[in-house]
């Protein structure tokens, strides 16, 4: 499978990355090799079979309705961004 | 393991495990050294002792945290500049725990940023060297631990295995290693890579320290939602069939390194004397299981990645301009830019893959496809349990590559996990033990370096896998 340019420019906006063009063209070819070898997927005859998402044995668990006590309050929390103001984290503009 | 007691003090045992950490210091192990706070803790579990008081079964233990642990002693990097900077308020439950029973954290060792990779060498602090040769690779994604349980520095050391994270670097480094059952304990406060097929899991020198450290850390715990209640504490070594498979696609596998092929014979003969029945076991699916992988993965990697945007913490960029994108607000060019320069280049690969593999278009050949070749595989897997109590196998194709040889070839590097992501994709539990080293007089491996092998079992049975390895090594 060939990934263009355009395609690679789609995905990094997806991921939300801005790559430098030495960059892009490393990854076009790092992803062209690796989907050359997971299209191997296609020799595998998967006809009438389930998949499976996750190898949990779900089952349900109650609980009393109840606050429990955190390990993080607020203010350790907001301490963690770089930049806070009036109780809240600050960013740049939006628009 | 030596545990402080009336004759022997935690500090004492602290102290020398600090003096091994310096003493190692250009194998790039760690990532943060904790000095003031474990020399403390000794001194009062040393208090604690002399004054007659109960201290927990690891009193005075030091042990050294994988960075992707969520820990409140240093920054918790997880090897990645864009978690850099990050002083956690919290601890992950796996610690909690063994700091309980007196377990003292003196160092957080270095890991593949975000556990992306089977080297160490992804890492924003650079590789870290394998325990026996210094122009090999340590192994990975959890390098840094199994590097300093080989070297004596710690007791025993922390990991998380998502495909193969601790096994592959225990066999390097020729240590053991668990791959609990996917559940077993809890991953509250780990930082997550794949939620399907993460886990978290121990590195030590014997078998008997494995099982010690699994009765304390298992369990459920209400902040996982996906942790089993505990089932280790309560189960026997019992094997039913006293059976042991080997899986004919991997044993006659070409791509096999002869010396672990060799390492590999010698222990079903000691298995065969110890009066065991060796049963050769065919899982064609298991040739898809790294495709799959490579699918699977990095779709949750994508998904769990998404959250670092250098809002609420850690790293956070500075170029809010970007001149060939001027219809991009500040705030979008935070983000984008601080992700840019935040993560690996793996780290990119594994996120653009997962969004690829998810979008409109794809989902259906890539993702859904996948995820039927992981029901095939699990299918096999149960199969072959009907017929033996545990599968044998090799970790790896092949022992410590050299440093910087399949770090710009992806594919490579990825299919030195065909034989440990099978087992994750399946959430079944897998004890890694040493078999052995490369020998003297062979040329490809002149410094002569450790061989491992795996055992692999039914779900739960994790306890059974451990005391096998401890009967042949």
């Amino acid at each position: 499978m060939n990934i263009s340019e355009k395609e690679i420019d789609h995905l990094a906006e997806l991921s939300n990355l801005s790559l430098e063009k030495d960059e892009k063209k490393a990854l076009e070819k790092d992803l062209q090799n690796i989907f050359k070898y997971i299209s191997k997927l296609n020799e595998l005859d998967t006809e009438n079979v389930e998949p499976t998402y996750q190898v949990f044995e779900m089952e349900n668990v109650w609980r009393k309705d109840e606050i429990l006590p955190q390990d993080a309050d607020r203010e350790a929390l907001l301490a963690l961004s770089k930049e806070q103001e009036d109780n809240q984290i600050k960013v740049p503009k939006v628009l | 393991m030596k545990v402080a007691n009336k004759s022997t003090s935690a500090v004492s045992l602290v102290k020398s495990a600090l003096e091994k950490i310096e003493k190692y210091k250009d194998k790039n192990i760690f990532t943060f050294i904790n000095q003031e706070n474990a020399l403390k803790k000794a001194e009062e579990i040393d208090k604690k002792i002399r004054n007659g008081e109960q201290v927990g079964r690891l009193a005075g233990v030091p042990y050294a945290l994988k960075d992707n642990f969520l820990s409140t002693e240093g920054e918790t990097t997880a090897s990645a500049k864009i978690l850099t900077g990050l002083n956690s308020p919290i601890n992950s439950t796996c610690a909690e725990k063994l700091e309980k029973e007196g377990a003292i954290m003196v160092a957080r060792t270095n890991l593949d940023a975000f556990a992306h990779g089977s080297s160490t060498e992804n890492s924003f602090f650079g590789p870290t060297k394998n325990a026996y040769d210094d122009s090999r690779v340590a192994g990975g994604s959890s390098g840094g631990s199994a590097v300093a349980v080989a070297l004596d520095c710690v007791e025993f050391a922390t990991g998380t295995d998502t495909g193969g994270s601790i096994r592959q670097p225990a066999s390097f480094n020729g240590v053991f290693g668990i791959k609990p059952t996917y559940g077993t304990i809890s991953r509250y406060g780990v930082v997550a890579m794949a939620s399907s097929t993460d886990v978290v899991g121990f590195f030590s020198k014997s078998a008997s320290d494995l099982d010690l450290l699994m009765s304390i850390a298992s369990g459920r715990d209400s902040k996982d939602q996906t942790s089993l209640p505990d089932f280790y504490g309560t189960s026997d070594f019992s094997l039913e069939k006293k059976k042991i498979g080997l899986i004919k696609e991997f044993v006659e596998s070409p791509a096999l390194n002869p010396e672990i092929k060799s390492a590999f014979d010698e222990k079903v003969s000691l298995f065969k004397s110890k009066g065991y029945e060796i049963v050769e076991l065919s899982l064609p699916a298991l040739e898809y299981a790294l495709a799959a992988y490579y699918i699977i993965q990095p779709a949750e990697v994508a998904s769990n990645l998404s959250r670092y945007d250098g809002i609420r913490y850690a790293y956070r960029t500075k170029n809010l301009k970007d001149e060939s994108s001027p219809e991009k607000s500040p705030l979008d060019l935070l983000f984008s830019n601080t992700r840019s320069e935040g993560f690996m280049r793996e780290n990119k690969r594994r996120i653009m893959i997962g969004n690829f593999v998810l979008s409109s278009g794809f989902y259906d050949a890539y993702f859904l496809k996948a995820a039927k070749a992981r029901t095939l595989i699990i299918k096999e897997f149960e199969k072959a349990f009907e017929k033996v109590d545990a599968i044998l196998s090799p970790v790896a194709p092949n022992p410590a590559f050299k440093l910087g040889e399949k770090v710009d070839d992806p594919v490579s590097m990825y299919l030195e996990d065909v034989m440990s992501v099978p087992v994750n994709l399946a959430g079944l539990p897998a004890v890694a033990f040493p078999a052995g080293f490369t020998s003297e007089n062979n040329k490809d491996y002149k410094t002569p370096v450790p061989l491992g092998l795996q055992l692999i079992g039914p779900r739960r049975s994790d306890k059974n896998l451990i005391a096998l390895a401890g009967e042949i090594v």
